[in-house]
């Protein structure tokens, strides 16, 4: 995806006429969304309304989780230290662009967004994760930061490159890098407990989420309440891409159906299925593509918002050989620790492979089945499950196409050109297992 | 540990430490099966008070220490 010409959208990438290829510089941005004081030492009374304030617009993480913003910072600052805050853009997921798109075109709005986490949870410094393949994005939000850091007072913000792997992006992946170790995730078993970088909290935040967090400080949650729905208010952005004439990242009210978002890219043709989420995310059966683009509603038909991404296939390219290509790329992205990731992702890609090629035995089709069933939930984080919800679906949404190819006639579309982006997989961190 | 309310507990892999050994699907296979690539697969069901020893042992015996028991908190 690139960020060639300013995103389409209404609250988070607002841009002035006169930018160039980069976006407002400080005073733009603060003559674009307005002025924000954000005290320098502890006020306990502004931090607690812009808690409430977080709270009552019910924003979610948009990195993935979805989890309320609110209760991260609650659970942060309960732990009586000045904790980290972490800006997470890694954006692993090779289908989505927006993290990019907002360092590039509204990096200040993201860094607001951190230092109102930071003074709220009473950290002292905060770090901007950027993969170490995104350099213009990364110079991006260093020259923002370096104007920023003109000012009196400001809370001191590091940009830092971790390597670009899908699954360091994972929080407790991210904190490790952090920590000179691996970056590879942690056995978790209670999320609500923070992670923590020595003693240390660690707040970790997605950069949209910060961005957000910007705007509700700004105007209110009622405000922010104002468009979407009562369960998933506001808007969230969007990579579309695949079998449209307009890919790119929109801005997209929670509870739009998805064929009116896809729409909005002008799709080139009759579509076989969306691919929601991300490639751990869902596929999504045209008889689906009304579905409300929010949490819940896409939860009731199997899918997930995800990462903000969707990619759209058309009926000339094949569900099967596609699905087939994104379990390969995200065998190869396994962290390698864990065994039922490591040799389950590579066998039920390997089964796709043959299911695909119309060149599989009478059993691949239980054998994929039983092999997703084996390895969901077996691993320290949910990379692997991401991965059997999105095999399992594909199995669901081209189901008639599967039995043909596994009764040895692939489609014709087997072999044409993937409309996924593939980025050459790196060696697991440590060697793997 | 008192006899009125004993402590129950349930069996939990560290799928990050486990090597596949198997020792714990052969120490308690009525608890503990083993994938087609030789790792434990467990349920979280509580282990019966009979198989708590037999558990423990599984525990105690991984190379890895990656056979985690937790005690169920009481509902």
């Amino acid at each position: 995806m690139t960020t060639a010409a300013p995103p389409r959208s209404e609250r988070l990438l607002r841009t002035s006429s006169s930018d160039g290829p980069v976006g407002p510089d400080l005073a733009t941005h603060l003559s674009l969304h307005g002025p924000l004081a954000v005290p320098t030492r502890d006020d306990r009374e502004w931090s607690h309304a812009v808690w409430s304030e977080l709270a009552a617009s019910g924003l979610t993480g948009r990195g993935g989780g979805g989890f309320p913003a609110a209760g991260k910072w609650d659970a942060v600052t309960r732990s009586g230290r000045r904790p980290l805050v972490v800006v997470n853009a890694m954006e692993g997921e090779p289908a989505s662009a927006k993290d990019r798109a907002l360092l590039t075109w509204s990096p200040h709005l993201v860094l607001d967004g951190a230092e109102v986490a930071a003074a709220v949870a009473g950290a002292k410094e905060i770090v901007v994760c950027v993969a170490d393949d995104r350099d213009p994005s990364a110079g991006a939000v260093e020259r923002a930061v370096l104007e920023r850091a003109a000012r009196p007072g400001g809370c001191p913000v590091s940009v830092v490159r971790p390597p670009a792997r899908y699954v360091t992006g994972e929080e407790s992946a991210l904190v490790a890098w952090l920590d000179h170790r691996d970056a590879r995730p942690a056995l978790r078993v209670d999320k609500s407990v923070p992670l923590r970088l020595g003693r240390r909290p660690v707040l970790v935040h997605n950069a949209e989420t910060l961005a957000q967090v910007a705007l509700v400080v700004r105007h209110g949650a009622a405000w922010f309440r104002s468009i979407g729905t009562s369960d998933a208010p506001g808007s969230t952005l969007v990579t579309v891409s695949g079998a449209v004439a307009r890919p790119g990242v929109l801005e997209v009210e929670l509870g739009t159906p998805v064929d009116q978002l896809v729409a909005r890219v002008e799709p080139t043709g009759p579509i076989a299925g969306l691919l929601v989420g991300g490639y751990g995310g869902a596929w999504l059966a045209p008889a689906h593509v009304g579905t409300p683009y929010a949490a819940g509603p896409l939860a009731a038909v199997g899918a997930t918002l995800g990462v903000g991404v969707v990619v759209v296939v058309p009926t000339t390219s094949c569900g099967i050989a596609e699905t087939a290509r994104i379990t390969r790329y995200m065998a190869g992205e396994s962290a390698g620790q864990c065994g039922p990731c490591v040799f389950g992702l590579p066998a039920i890609a390997e089964d796709l492979e043959q299911l695909a090629g119309g060149r599989a035995d009478a059993g691949v089709l239980a054998r994929i089945e039983r092999r997703c069933a084996t390895v969901d939930g077996r691993g320290a984080c949910r990379h692997p499950d991401g991965v059997v919800r999105m095999v399992r679906s594909a199995m669901a949404v081209f189901g008639d196409d599967a039995r043909r190819h596994a009764a040895g006639h692939p489609c014709s579309g087997h072999d044409v050109a993937t409309l996924f982006a593939f980025p050459v997989n790196r060696p697991a961190p440590g060697g793997g297992s | 540990m008192s006899r009125a309310t004993p402590v129950r507990i349930r069996l939990r892999v560290d799928p990050v430490a486990c090597e596949a050994f198997g020792y714990c699907a052969e120490i308690l296979p009525e608890r503990v099966a083993l994938d087609e690539w030789g790792y434990p697969v467990i349920d979280g069901a509580p282990v019966p008070e009979a198989l708590v020893e037999l558990a423990t042992r599984a525990a105690a015996e991984c190379p890895r220490r990656a056979l985690l028991l937790e005690r169920v908190s009481a509902a």
